[in-house]
């Protein structure tokens, strides 16, 4: 990051201009992420595939993030917005599997119940 | 460079050296890229949080019904999925160029790459068409509106899970006298109870990322023509620099969707 203050210097102005050959090893490392991906989901991992998808698709979401999307040369401010969302978004998620199982027995003592009143008619009929 | 000065406000006259792209209320050219760039990404975070209600819903599903994941995953194709997939990386990584080239002012391959970036675009929802419209034909529809009746030949392995769980379907039918259960009950053995909850979730998260496909394209064909005007430079590619975070992120959220709906099991 502490060159990035030279590039003011030269004619790119206050552009951050990503080498070439960066994006493209980028590109060529999605793609073999994406087979290799493809891979593993034919393979048994004992219960792991899912995991290790989700790892694989970590990685290629933080390389597009940070070279197609130019948060390793962005403002630190960008960066802690962005990232923020996906702070929010693991909240939502957490709290959610907090609360999956809380209305469950509910469920199944309703299941339970259904079984003998099925051959009366609903009351609210 | 410089604007046409001809209008009549004495106040504007002093600030009339600016270059036609900087808007008035900003400094400099790069002030006004960091703005928008700010706006940019708290965009993308809104975004983010839209798509992640999608994400908690599939995962709360998959939670309790693994066994629709599984079953359903069969009907998906990992090949045009992996071709989508291919398609997309390619075009962030000509909009990721196009970028480049705008700050290089490059102007000619700016409009190249911009346009080979629409073109993946529109190849990714031919794609997308010809699954959806397979999968409206086979009736793998959402909810309710699920009525696949499965081939004589499309039989796949039963776990033990599933055939539990197909036990208590049944016994679930008989109470409450279910109609398909009439007359195709023995082809119908192998499908999971509401496995149109998992075409609800893949149609609402792949049509939901389609729409941003299209947005995109819509977005990608007006930087083209502006392109083409000449409008981009060094000190002046913020737009096409905010399409391409929209367009990577459009990609992102397509690197999750491809393992979660395609490659379960």
């Amino acid at each position: 990051m502490s060159d990035s203050n030279n590039n003011h210097d030269d004619h790119h102005g206050f552009a951050h201009v990503m080498p070439l050959w960066i994006l493209l090893a980028v590109f060529f490392a999605l793609v073999g992420l994406t087979c290799l991906t493809v891979w593993t989901a034919s393979m048994d991992f004992f219960g792991m595939d899912l995991l290790l998808a989700m790892v694989i698709a970590t990685v290629k979401a933080t390389l597009v993030m940070m070279f197609f999307m130019h948060l390793i040369q962005d403002k630190k401010f960008n960066v802690l917005v962005f990232i923020s969302s996906f702070l929010f978004g693991a909240l939502f998620v957490g709290f959610t599997l907090m609360d999956k199982d809380s209305y469950e027995h509910r469920i199944t003592e309703q299941d339970a119940d259904l079984v003998p009143t099925t051959q009366t008619a609903p009351p609210s009929e | 460079m410089t604007t046409v000065a001809t209008e009549p406000h004495s106040d504007h006259a002093e600030h009339h050296d600016h270059p036609a792209f900087l808007a008035h209320h900003f400094e400099t050219p790069e002030q006004q890229y960091d703005s928008g760039k700010l706006g940019i990404w708290l965009f993308l975070v809104t975004e983010v949080l839209f798509f992640s209600g999608l994400f908690t819903a599939y995962i709360v599903y998959r939670y309790f019904h693994p066994e629709i994941f599984l079953y359903a995953d069969n009907h998906l194709s990992v090949e045009l999925g992996f071709l989508n997939t291919i398609i997309l990386l390619f075009s962030s990584l000509t909009m990721a160029w196009a970028v480049r080239c705008a700050q290089l002012n490059q102007r000619k391959g700016l409009v190249l790459t911009l346009t080979i970036t629409l073109i993946c675009a529109g190849a990714f929802l031919v794609v997308k068409y010809f699954e959806y419209s397979h999968k409206i034909h086979e009736g793998l529809l959402p909810g309710e509106h699920f009525n696949y009746v499965p081939h004589e030949e499309g039989h796949h392995e039963e776990t033990a899970a599933e055939h539990e769980h197909e036990e208590a379907v049944a016994a679930a039918d008989q109470e409450t006298h279910n109609p398909p259960a009439v007359d195709a009950d023995h082809k119908n053995a192998e499908i999971p109870r509401n496995a149109g909850i998992f075409f609800s979730i893949y149609f609402c998260m792949t049509g939901l990322h389609g729409i941003h496909i299209l947005f995109g394209m819509g977005f990608i064909t007006w930087l083209i023509v502006r392109a083409a005007r000449g409008d981009f430079n060094e000190q002046y590619f913020g737009p096409v620099d905010y399409v391409g975070l929209y367009w990577h992120l459009v990609d992102l959220i397509w690197i999750y969707l491809f393992p979660l709906l395609y490659l379960i099991g």
